[in-house]
């Protein structure tokens, strides 16, 4: 069976390691949140100007003054810090931040994303994806492994307009967990009932295999 | 002291003309001058450059300019969530220049720092690069982005003293304190205005030198753009 989208952000909060600070983009990366594991510290920083942000408030206690970058409305751990967008921007090219996770429409296999623009459709624009995906040390992809056209986001070449070169370090899609290494897509788990070659067919760019490839554990 | 309180709405608007730059602090639609963008709204200003972060919704916010087409071109890190912005940009009728979010946000400040410009990571090998300078520092490529300023900045704080010293309140803060500085004009609205010696000048986030007008808003809606709670 191949993952939703909340058991995609169940299996990267495995990989949040204790008092890291984490930025989480919009979508599936939000859902990160709900799946820290037990006795590990986590910080999370929004881009728009807050670090040790909280969950949703309880009904009745939204503050229009305190929202996250998604623009939803949020609460703040004790020790949280407010901060302007210029000061949030250093935390984030200055690698203060350590890991990051954000949705892609494409990644490639030398770790290039592609998550800002549909040229002539969508033109939202990148928000901070550009400097986030620039700077941070450890970058994560969450996302579909097709789009609704049964078509593959994992490339061998971005089509779309890219965000960011070369940075990506793991894909989690919904059948597999891949790492960008400097030979391509490696293939390190698979989801659970998802064959190695379901995975090769779902995939445009070359995986590389090596050994047993184990099912993801959440 | 230099007092910067002004009467009312319309001398602290004094100057504005058409095909100026304006900019406009705020993210989404917190922090967002309110009082002053549904002035503007009013004004027959046109072909004006509006530097936002995002460019409001449909009917609040910068919506309301781009709805009376006051608007020539934005600069902003995002757009969505506005669709008469999205279909303007389609149509040719607005000229938008995308920027990463940080990269706005450290513009700004240099233009308001006298820095005129700077190299960053953000955006290189991407089409936003072409044109810049690439320098390589310490083995990575980083793109040269210039310093931007305004002939006015419109920015809103929470508290403010008559001498334009601003506390923000939450997530509010964003663009405000950058916008400020490059404001060869800076006007601030606040929730409430109090004499001077009434703010703690350690706790001060914008300090007066940087606000030329001051003015307490006449009535704030803060509209939530994403309300999202969870059950008691």
């Amino acid at each position: 069976m191949a993952l939703d989208k909340n058991q995609i952000a169940q299996r990267i909060a495995k990989e949040l390691k204790h008092n890291m600070y984490v930025n989480l983009g919009i979508g599936i990366p939000t859902l990160v949140a709900n799946y820290i594991p037990e006795g590990i510290d986590i910080e999370f920083q929004s881009e728009n100007g807050v670090l040790g942000m909280g969950p949703f408030p309880f009904e009745g206690d939204e503050d229009p003054d305190m929202i996250n970058a998604g623009k939803q409305t949020i609460t703040t751990m004790p020790g949280a810090v407010i901060f302007d967008s210029a000061l949030s921007f250093s935390m984030i090219r200055g690698q203060h931040v350590q890991l990051t996770v954000l949705g892609a429409m494409e990644v490639s296999e030398n770790g290039d994303i592609a998550n800002w623009k549909i040229p002539g459709k969508m033109v939202k624009g990148m928000g901070g994806a550009m400097d986030l995906v620039a700077s941070a040390e450890n970058i994560i992809v969450a996302m579909m492994h097709t789009n609704r056209f049964g078509e593959s986001k994992i490339l061998k070449k971005c089509t779309l307009p890219i965000t960011g070169v070369k940075c990506v370090k793991k894909v989690v899609t919904n059948l597999a967990v891949l790492e960008v290494t400097k030979k391509g897509f490696k293939l390190l788990e698979r989801a659970s009932g998802v064959s190695v070659e379901e995975i090769k067919k779902a995939t445009e760019a070359e995986l590389i295999i090596e050994g047993e490839i184990l099912e993801m554990k959440l | 002291m230099i007092n910067k309180a002004v009467k009312n709405i319309e001398e602290a608007l004094r100057g504005i003309e058409s095909n100026m730059t304006f900019m406009f602090g705020g993210f989404g639609l917190s922090g967002i001058p309110e009082n002053i963008i549904k002035e503007l709204s009013k004004k027959e200003i046109f072909g004006l450059t509006c530097i936002s972060n995002n460019a409001g919704v449909d009917d609040f916010g910068l919506g309301m300019l781009l709805k009376k087409k006051q608007i020539k071109k934005m600069i902003s890190s995002y757009v969505g969530e506005n669709a008469e912005f999205e279909r303007q940009m389609l149509s040719g009728e607005l000229e938008v220049d995308l920027i990463p979010q940080g990269s706005l946000a450290e513009r700004c400040r240099a233009g308001g720092a006298g820095i005129p410009a700077f190299f960053t990571p953000a955006g290189f090998g991407t089409e936003i690069a072409k044109g810049k300078e690439v320098r390589v520092y310490d083995k990575k490529p980083h793109i040269l982005e210039t310093a931007l300023t305004a002939d006015f900045s419109f920015i809103k704080a929470w508290k403010g003293d008559v001498a334009g010293n601003l506390i923000y309140k939450g997530t509010s803060r964003n663009f405000n304190p950058l916008m400020a500085m490059a404001g060869k004009v800076t006007i601030a609205e606040v929730e409430e205005l109090v004499p001077a010696g009434d703010l703690d000048p350690n706790q001060i986030h914008t300090p007066g030198i940087f606000v030329q007008r001051i003015i307490q808003g006449e009535k704030y809606e803060k509209r939530i753009e994403q309300r999202t709670v969870r059950k008691r």
